[in-house]
């Protein structure tokens, strides 16, 4: 499983990764390029659907970077996002992915180090996993919401 | 509202094992509200069971449609166009109700994604619980606003009965006694007096009686 490269797609909040991963760069840390950083609002923004169909799309793992709690720009944005991440994980075992797949992280936008940490942790746990059940055979079904098909 | 709560992920993919493509129909009534079958949760289902169907290596195809409500049939109708040939069953995530609707309506394999619970309210977010037993004759007059039907664990008419133990019913030490809180809401009302009067024997023909009920407003029918 050496040469095994996972997708991870990290939902970071606007607030606090997002300006961690840019400091990270501007210190010039290195971390796996394995992770595609999406940019939210706040990690509050993040939904159980969303979390979902990243792994519908191919994502073998995927982590959302919060606040500190307490620390939350909206209050309770981080705190809701853990709930969220915490139902998902219970789907993603019903489903027989794998909750593991899954995590929160709270780190401060001052945190670049702490940052590339994490980048690298978790796409060492996604490695020693293996990839996502779905990318070992089919790509990604059909769907259509009602409003795309008018 | 109608309170409900969604089935098993497992229980509702093997109840369209067979199909190839289904529609995920949410409803915005009561369902909505109590979080349980509305457009977000229509789609958590909806990308639940692809990813499952994905896993087995059997994708699903999914369409998905929130109707305004799911218990009036202009908006079921509304339905129709999605409702094609090659749709192989419909996962209802409306109350019992929307489901015989759209089972009634539509000549497709109709199936539940949620357990139908109670009629209640939220009283506080993520909370619901119990306040109507749809007995067909309200009584709540006579008892401070309170149901005795289905607060009270034994829906007894002429409480509390020797269980009431500190204020908590003796079904479940969690449960306050319906009785209790009655009579310390007539007591605050200053209508003690009215608990007084003996209830006879609930009327139960209003009730389940003579199986399901139907009301008719003859003011307000079109034909």
């Amino acid at each position: 499983m050496q040469d095994f490269e996972p997708k991870i797609i990290a939902f970071c909040c606007f607030y606090c990764a997002y300006s961690a991963a840019d400091l990270a760069g501007s210190l010039r840390l290195q971390y796996p390029a394995n992770i595609r950083v999406i940019e939210m609002p706040c990690s509050g923004k993040t939904d159980v659907r969303v979390l979902l169909e990243a792994f519908e799309d191919g994502a073998d793992g995927v982590y959302v970077l919060g606040c500190m709690e307490g620390d939350c720009h909206f209050l309770k944005g981080n705190f809701r996002a853990k709930r969220r991440v915490h139902q998902a994980k219970k789907i993603l075992d019903e489903i027989g992915i794998g909750g593991e797949r899954l995590e929160m992280y709270n780190l401060s936008a001052a945190m670049g180090p702490r940052f590339a940490e994490i980048a690298r942790e978790f796409t060492e746990r996604i490695r020693k996993l293996g990839p996502s059940p779905l990318n070992k055979k089919y790509a990604s079904a059909n769907s259509t919401k009602a409003g795309e098909q008018e | 509202m109608i309170i409900a709560e969604g089935k098993p992920l497992v229980e509702v993919a093997g109840l369209i094992q067979e199909a190839r493509k289904v529609l995920v129909v949410g409803c915005g009534g009561c369902v909505t509200v109590c979080l349980a079958g509305g457009e977000k949760e229509t789609g958590i289902l909806a990308a639940a069971l692809r990813l499952l169907r994905q896993k087995e290596g059997n994708p699903l195809e999914t369409v998905e449609v929130t109707l305004t409500r799911q218990c009036d049939p202009e908006y079921v109708d509304m339905l129709e166009k999605y409702v094609t040939d090659d749709v192989d069953a419909i996962v209802s995530l409306a109350c019992g109700v929307g489901v015989q609707f759209l089972a009634e309506r539509y000549n497709k394999w109709v199936v539940p994604a949620l357990n139908t619970k109670f009629a209640g309210g939220t009283v506080e977010h993520g909370v619901w619980e119990e306040r109507c037993g749809l007995c067909g004759e309200c009584i709540l007059y006579k008892t401070g606003g309170i149901c005795p039907i289905i607060r009270c664990s034994k829906s007894i008419l002429n409480g509390p009965c020797g269980g009431s133990q500190n204020g908590k019913c003796e079904v479940n030490p969690e449960t306050p006694c319906a009785w209790q809180l009655i009579y310390d809401r007539m007591q605050a009302l200053g209508k003690l007096d009215l608990l007084m009067e003996i209830q006879p024997p609930k009327d139960w023909s209003k009730s389940r009686d003579g199986g399901p009920r139907k009301v008719v407003r003859e003011d307000v029918r079109l034909a």
